[in-house]
């Protein structure tokens, strides 16, 4: 060391080998690739595409691309397209809007008070397991065999996930703001509003992205019984005449359906989330 | 108002923390709590602002807050606590919402208060764009928008670098100078207490005890950094705390 602060840099000596320190930090941190999602996507569809035509996929196992295309546009045309995806739509706005919201309510109450947590968390664990398809008959007899009982079951499918990660993620409030809210002397009030509720906000969100996915599932599921239209029941209706072209485009509303919910939820926490580091 | 500490006692669970703490806090003066890690007094420090209950023992406020004051006992924490979700602005305004001070109002304290700690160009930035030091600052700032009787810090610096460290005792200096407050100041680092404490009690290893009170007469505003009259008070504060500190240090952790 002391050599190095006295004076001029000794000349190098060619005689010593001397090697370039290698790089080994890369990789392991996630970076953004926007479009290999879609090659991903447009290369699955050609294969099936080239299989499908020439002949070493048969048209009995996988519908070829283009005429599930040509269905869907036949869809399109004929304005039957609108009259499946308005009451399914309604079905999964109110549906999951009333089982978000109770879920979201149970879920804070339990994260705040010790009672309702020992009272309705086993309750919790209990309902959460069930498949709610299960239940359709008891809630057809229970809610009408019209919308109610499709309200009901998307509501139901909702509403566990949507408690557990709510009172999830009002554990999971920093405890130092809560403590420091109360040395400032806020009422109870105020520090649930301003401190535990925008706190639990990222863990309430991520958490309505599985209930949502689940609540487009149910929708498939409460339309099996007692429903001419809805997506649901065009799916059902073309697998039950193994019509593969319906069947397919179908399928793909509904994962359109579900990319257009997880891209809403990303908005929205890129507006109000945007405080996170 | 003066804070006085009444035979305090504490224990978690069978590990005794505290033990006899008797205390006066007089008002316009800077009091530091100095101790080995572990020596409870940090819990002291949340006993005297009401956010734990002594085992035994008492805390009295004697004499009546000043006017005007909103939150007479307000800390000011380690980390900070700064809602990330609110700019500069909101997280001071939010101790000022509860009371009903709104609008033209709160906007007068929180411009006072910003100046005061050298924020005001960054009175909209949230908590993720600040440095360490500016967010104490921020932290500092929301403490003195109640105009509080007595500022209960707990070691606001040591989560700083020590170059921060040093600008930011400089400005806490700087405010105590301008209009004196009264303070619990509680901190391991005895060249922060030296700095700034008008009285520095030193607590023994746990279960905690007051080992000395030591007084420093000369004003805070002739204190210097690497002042040689505060070397010797920090040389005779370590004297006391060397062997305590070396026995906490060696202690396993049963709590």
């Amino acid at each position: 060391m002391s050599d190095m602060t006295a004076g001029p840099r000794a000349p190098a000596d060619p005689d010593v080998p001397a090697m370039e320190v290698r790089f080994r930090g890369g990789g392991f941190a996630p970076e953004s690739r926007r479009w290999v999602g879609v090659a991903v996507f447009v290369a699955l569809i050609a294969l099936v595409e080239w299989g499908t035509r020439a002949g070493w996929i048969s048209p009995l196992t996988l519908p070829r691309p283009t005429d599930v295309f040509g269905t869907f546009v036949e869809l399109w045309n004929s304005g039957l397209l609108f009259k499946h995806l308005g009451p399914s739509l309604s079905r999964l706005a109110v549906g999951a809007a009333l089982g978000a919201s109770a879920g979201i309510l149970i879920g804070v109450l339990i994260g705040l008070f010790s009672y309702v947590r020992a009272g309705l968390v086993p309750l919790v664990a209990a309902l959460f397991p069930i498949p709610k398809i299960a239940l359709l008959p008891l809630f057809v007899i229970w809610f009408g065999i019209d919308e109610g009982s499709k309200y009901a079951l998307i509501g139901f499918g909702t509403f566990s996930p949507t408690v557990v990660a709510t009172y999830g993620a009002v554990d999971n409030v920093d405890r130092s703001l809560i403590r420091m809210g109360q040395s400032f002397g806020l009422s109870w009030l105020s520090i649930v509003r301003k401190i535990v509720l925008p706190g639990a906000m990222p863990g309430i969100l991520s958490g309505l992205r599985i209930s949502l996915a689940i609540a487009i599932i149910l929708l498939v599921a409460a339309e099996m019984l007692g429903a001419e239209y809805g997506i649901g029941a065009y799916i059902l209706q073309a697998g039950s005449l193994y019509d593969l072209e319906r069947l397919f485009a179908g399928v793909v509303i509904l994962s359109l359906l579900g990319l257009l919910v997880s891209a809403t939820i990303a908005q929205i926490e890129r507006r109000i989330l945007g405080w996170r580091t | 108002m003066d804070i006085r500490l009444e035979a305090i006692s504490h224990a978690y669970g069978d590990t005794d923390v505290l033990e006899d703490i008797t205390l006066d806090i007089p008002a316009g003066r800077i009091v530091c709590l100095v101790g080995p890690s572990g020596c409870g007094k940090s819990t002291l420090l949340r006993i005297i602002g009401g956010l734990e209950r002594p085992g035994a023992g008492r805390v009295l406020q004697v004499g009546a807050p000043p006017e005007g004051c909103l939150n007479p006992l307000t800390y000011v924490f380690q980390d900070f606590a700064l809602l990330p979700w609110r700019t500069v602005r909101g997280n001071v305004s939010l101790v000022l919402e509860d009371h009903g001070i709104r609008r033209a109002r709160a906007r007068d304290i929180i411009d006072d208060v910003l100046a005061r700690t050298k924020l005001s160009d960054f009175a909209g930035a949230l908590p993720k764009q600040l440095s360490g030091g500016m967010k104490q600052r921020v932290a500092i700032a929301r403490a003195l928008a109640v105009n509080p009787a007595v500022m209960l810090m707990d070691e606001p610096l040591s989560a700083l670098d020590s170059q921060t460290r040093e600008l930011l005792m400089d400005d806490l200096i700087a405010l105590w100078t301008r209009q004196p407050f009264t303070s619990v100041y509680v901190t391991h680092n005895l060249a922060e207490a030296v700095r700034l404490g008008h009285r520095i009690v030193v607590l023994s290893r746990r279960p905690g005890r007051i080992c000395e009170v030591v007084e420093i007469d000369k004003p805070l505003a002739e204190r210097l950094y690497a002042d040689p009259d505060l070397d010797d008070v920090q040389r005779h504060l370590w004297e006391l705390m060397r062997d305590e500190a070396r026995a906490a240090e060696e202690e396993l952790i049963d709590v």
